[in-house]
């Protein structure tokens, strides 16, 4: 069940990548990327990290995608053409990507430490126990990602703001 | 617990569920058009059956014998998947929602489909992914007012869901849970008066939390994703038949999750607004569906303000609307939390 | 039933070199920026697998900052993209080469 759930999600969220590597139009592209963050939503459940799977989906899939696909309406973004700078990423950094993918994998798969399994519901973290850390232990790193998130939205108004 | 017949309940749950909400669906259409009607002094539907009460069916006849239109210049796989989208992520939030006190049958809950840690946060994810089946519908129409419409359903859905939320930072805090079932246990303590909005003093959250879901579902006074007067019918423009009808459940289905949430988050759920006053009447039978008639009592409260609120206010303008949800109502929500906060701190210091 | 654990590195490791493989060939600058948002997610997996393999809860804590400084480089990001299609009139990342608006 478990392993099934994995290789489910797991393919959809490889499917899903390799859309967005292969799709010319950006929507198409926004779509799979929408999919492979939901498909990861469901692998954190099964990590046992239930808030994080909500907060994927509601900050991921249902915002900053959300941002994303309306700029590409605003913008009505085409399909992009191939250019000459393409052409030379083609040759020389795909096959370079494939080794490193070879290499991270065999590296990984190599390696069989002895806490090194994963089970249904032998690792739960609860939402309490996740907010004591964040808002107790760390909570200085908290309060500054809170003026950066400001700072964010000051900066993205002045910059898309009404003409200068 | 015997797998098969976890199953076995959970299909028959799952089964019920859908037909019941599918015709509440069909049925809070029926509803709208009688009470719109009658606001605005006249019949309303009362051909088809007794007083109209058959109208549904026919309408539903009447849309899936319709011609499927497909127009030549749309975008056609986002075209087709759009309107799936948008029912699918109404239908699905139903899964976490308990609709009456907790009875094990076989162990199995037979009132909730699925007793999740973060049920709250489950509704509020599947709702932000449902603004999507609006979004591709406008740009995958391929047409100027589709577009518009789209354009201002997700810059509306996204603003106002920040404020939506926040509202309900407060049960949360009040509660110390994220699950439905916790939340409502937490207000039952003495019916009509520990409910989160009196007894919580969450009334203030209470009226941010329903003026942001009017927004979210799309509704009067925020309907400018669909505003007839100016956008044709906005994102579904190019919608006919099936597709249309699809987009038309998804709209009714989230007006009922609404009312499912609001019931639960505020009004004490499935409880009795008399508390232990109400001496326990009954078999066994009414003690457990009780609760259940208690939730839908007040879920279709909720319908019929919907309506009441379409009969009677206009349409706001587009920045009024984005206006008065950023310097509004997202203020308030902000400080809704830091009272209540404050108040939970001084009260357990 | 149990998995090992790195099956989901791999996963994440085979995630974050398309995304690298997408930044390179993608030509549209939203598509490129998509393509950062697709790597910043495996990395997240890796930390959210961590977290399970030596049972702490801090690689959670490291993904709930990554999941908003992407909504924070999101926002300002777009909001560039849109100022550069603004002054450009292109999303051409091969024609926006002037280190000027």
């Amino acid at each position: 069940m478990y392993l099934a759930l994995f290789i489910v999600f797991g393919l959809l969220c490889i499917g899903g990548a390799l859309n967005l590597l292969f799709r010319r139009h950006p929507i198409d592209c926004a779509l799979s990327l929408i999919v492979v963050m939901t498909s990861l939503a469901v692998l954190y459940l099964l990590l046992g990290a239930e808030f994080l799977a909500a907060a994927q989906v509601i900050v991921y899939s249902g915002a900053i995608m959300v941002l994303f696909t309306f700029v590409i309406m605003l913008l009505n973004a085409g399909s992009e053409e191939r250019t000459h700078g393409s052409a030379a990423a083609y040759a020389a950094g795909m096959p370079g990507i494939a080794a490193i993918a070879g290499l991270l994998a065999f590296l990984f798969l190599s390696q069989n430490g002895p806490a090194a399994k994963a089970r249904l519901g032998d690792y739960e973290v609860s939402t309490g126990a996740l907010s004591r850390v964040l808002f107790r232990d760390l909570l200085l790193p908290f309060e500054v990602t809170s003026v950066l998130i400001l700072v964010a939205i000051v900066g993205a108004i002045a910059l898309a703001g009404k003409e200068h | 617990m015997n797998l098969l017949v976890f199953l076995l309940l959970s299909v028959l749950k799952i089964a019920v569920v859908l037909v019941v909400f599918l015709s509440a669906v069909a049925y809070t259409v029926l509803l709208e058009r009688k009470l719109v009607g009658r606001i605005q002094n006249r019949w309303g539907p009362s051909r088809v059956g007794p007083s109209g009460l058959l109208q549904p069916l026919a309408d539903g006849a009447k849309l899936f014998l319709k011609e499927d239109l497909l127009p030549t210049g749309v975008y056609r796989p986002l075209y087709i998947l759009a309107p799936i989208i948008a029912l699918s992520c109404a239908l699905i939030s139903i899964a976490v929602v308990p609709y009456g006190a907790r009875i094990a049958w076989h162990g199995v809950d037979m009132f909730q489909i699925a007793d999740v840690n973060i049920g709250l946060l489950v509704i509020l994810s599947v709702t932000s992914v449902g603004v999507y089946g609006i979004a591709l519908a406008g740009w995958s129409s391929n047409n100027k007012y589709s577009l518009l419409g789209a354009l201002r359903a997700s810059a509306q859905v996204i603003s106002y869901e920040l404020a939506l939320g926040l509202s309900l930072v407060g049960v949360v805090l009040r509660a110390g849970s994220l699950n439905l079932r916790s939340i409502v246990d937490s207000q039952a303590a003495h019916g009509l008066l520990s409910w989160n909005v009196f007894g919580g003093f969450q009334i203030v959250a209470f009226f941010v939390y329903l003026i942001a879901a009017f927004a979210e579902t799309n509704r009067t006074p925020f309907d400018l994703p669909e505003a007839e007067s100016e956008l044709t019918a906005g994102y579904h423009t190019e919608y006919s038949s099936m597709k249309f009808a699809m987009f038309f459940m998804a709209e009714y289905g989230n007006m009922i999750m609404v009312g499912c949430v609001a019931t639960l988050l505020f009004f004490g759920g499935w409880t009795s607004p008399f508390g232990s006053l109400l001496p326990a009447f009954g078999g066994i039978v009414v003690q457990a569906f009780l609760p259940v008639f208690w939730f839908v009592l007040k879920v279709f409260c909720f319908l019929f303000l919907y309506v009441w609120v379409r009969g009677t206010l206009p349409r706001f303008r587009y920045d009024q609307l984005m206006g008065f949800g950023w310097k509004f109502l997202l203020p308030v929500a902000i400080a809704n939390i830091l009272a209540t906060s404050l108040w939970l701190a001084l009260r357990t210091a | 039933m149990t998995i090992p654990i790195a099956y989901y590195l791999t996963l994440s490791a085979i995630l974050f070199c398309i995304g690298v493989g997408a930044f390179l060939i993608k030509r549209n600058i939203i598509s490129v920026f998509m393509a950062i948002e697709l790597m910043l997610n495996a990395v997240n997996l890796t930390f959210v697998a961590f977290a399970h393999m030596w049972r702490q809860i801090g690689g959670q804590i490291f993904v709930f900052f990554v999941m908003v400084v992407a909504a924070a480089e999101a926002a300002v990001g777009l909001a560039i993209i849109l100022a550069i299609f603004r002054t450009r009139n292109t999303l051409d990342v091969d024609r926006i080469d002037l280190m000027k608006l």
